[in-house]
């Protein structure tokens, strides 16, 4: 059995040194395809936004990665305070199986 | 009632917000709950509230990373979070996931992939599904037999024991995965890590799917720390997959912000949850929820092979997910609800 499993671990192993070989020779592929907003129908934000995305999706990328997790722990922490309000303990877990 | 739609910037189309409010809800509790990021619900959902294929993938990424985040904060303080086993994998499911987009790239240049992709994604969720329902199958019966036996119960039996037979090679560096409860050799959640990334890069999908079991049953994971260390890892990929669909222009972050307002709360809902229902209780809901989603690729195939049935069995498949999204979602809730009552009594009465 411990002779199988080890033989199963070197393909494995392997494999996992041999795939990435593989997959570069291939290449990418994919035509790019521009996308551009629509901004004659927008005002305020929006209209900020969508201009924001068709001028750098650098600058448009930076402010999604630092908007997403804020929003996320933003809200996350507001349903927190509500179960902690109703008496939820929040910091231990009894049940402790497999 | 023109309130309720909201003009998405990028995409140029009309949404009903409430149900991207809704559809976050759902998908932020069973992600919370079973430690996967859902793309296989989120994008269908999409679909119907007329959200265009082409920005579905990204927002659905960008809103998973936040709920990820946000549960795996939640886990971490329950004590569910291997941090050390969580790195250490994410060097390997990166890897892992590059190789089986760029495969994928040179499969498609061969020919026809969709296909096949579909028949393996099939066969690993019917192989999941069986692992999991034997798992339970297994374990009860050891239950049974120490009844039987006049014996105490042993909460940390378990079925499927491969791991066990895994953690025998002894391949140097050894580690010690402390929250897990684990020493093996470091090689072990690489090669796992690698693996579930590259098939996730393989079938296009997020792969908290494959990681979750993966963990139980080849790394050895408690099922509870299975749960909160995949969510470390879907949060680290994800925020990774939003930077680079936003990059290339396909995150539409107005919709992706509504969903998570919902998803980051429902994350929270489904990741308490977690305190009051058994290891096995999550991973029989797990099973359903795989059976679940290998019946809506079989719908999807059955509709390639007879096109004139196509368009039914796409919605079927579309209404089934969304069923299943609603249904588990009630089910983590009121558990969630149930536990808390209950604990709430119990510290009253010590009062």
């Amino acid at each position: 059995m411990n002779a199988k499993i080890k033989a199963l671990f070197a393909t494995v192993l392997t494999f996992v040194l041999m795939a990435p070989a593989m997959a570069f020779a291939a290449g990418g592929g994919g035509a790019p395809i521009v996308m551009v907003a629509d901004t004659r129908k927008l005002s305020g934000i929006m209209a900020w936004w969508a201009n924001l995305y068709n001028e750098s999706h650098l600058y448009f990328t930076i402010l999604t990665i630092i908007l997403i997790p804020l929003i996320g722990v933003i809200f996350g922490v507001l349903a927190d305070i509500i179960m902690h309000f109703i008496g939820i303990d929040l910091k231990s877990r009894d049940l402790a199986e497999h | 009632m023109e309130w309720l739609y909201i003009l998405m910037p990028i995409a140029g189309v009309k949404i009903f917000w409430p149900g991207l409010i809704i559809l976050g809800i759902g998908v932020g509790v069973i992600g919370g709950f079973f430690g996967m990021g859902g793309a296989w619900m989120v994008t269908p959902g999409l679909n119907i509230l007329g959200f265009p294929m082409a920005f579905a993938i990204g927002t659905d990424i960008a809103h998973m990373a936040g709920k990820s985040l946000i549960s795996t904060m939640r886990h971490g303080k329950f004590g569910n979070v291997d941090y050390k086993l969580g790195f250490i994998m994410l060097f390997g499911t990166i890897a892992g996931f590059e190789v089986g987009a760029q495969m994928i790239m040179w499969l498609e240049r061969i020919g026809k992939v969709d296909m096949v992709v579909r028949w393996i994604y099939l066969g690993l969720l019917a192989f999941i599904t069986w692992m999991v329902f034997t798992d339970i199958a297994r374990r009860k019966a050891k239950d049974n037999a120490a009844i039987a036996a006049g014996k105490e119960v042993d909460k940390n039996a378990t079925g499927l024991e491969w791991h066990k037979a895994l953690h025998k090679i002894k391949i140097p560096p050894m580690v010690h995965l402390n929250v897990a409860g684990i020493y093996c050799s470091a090689w072990l959640p690489i090669a796992v890590s690698f693996f579930t990334g590259w098939l996730a890069g393989i079938l296009g999908i997020g792969g908290g799917l494959i990681r979750m079991p993966s963990l139980i049953y080849l790394v050895g994971c408690p099922t509870h720390v299975a749960v909160g260390t995949d969510l470390f890892e879907v949060a680290i990929s994800g925020l990774y997959g939003a930077a680079s669909y936003t990059y290339k222009g396909r995150t539409e972050l107005v919709a992706a912000i509504i969903m998570l307002i919902g998803a980051a709360m429902g994350a929270q809902v489904g990741a308490v949850a977690t305190k009051y229902i058994k290891g096995y209780g999550i991973r029989y809901v797990f099973g359903l929820a795989v059976i679940g989603c290998g019946i809506s690729i079989l719908l999807k195939l059955m509709g390639v092979y007879v096109p004139s049935i196509a368009e039914v069995c796409d919605i079927i498949a579309t209404y089934l997910i969304l069923g299943l999204v609603s249904g588990m979602a009630l089910y983590i809730t009121v558990k969630m609800v149930q536990g808390a009552k209950q604990e709430i009594a119990m510290k009253k009465a010590r009062a």
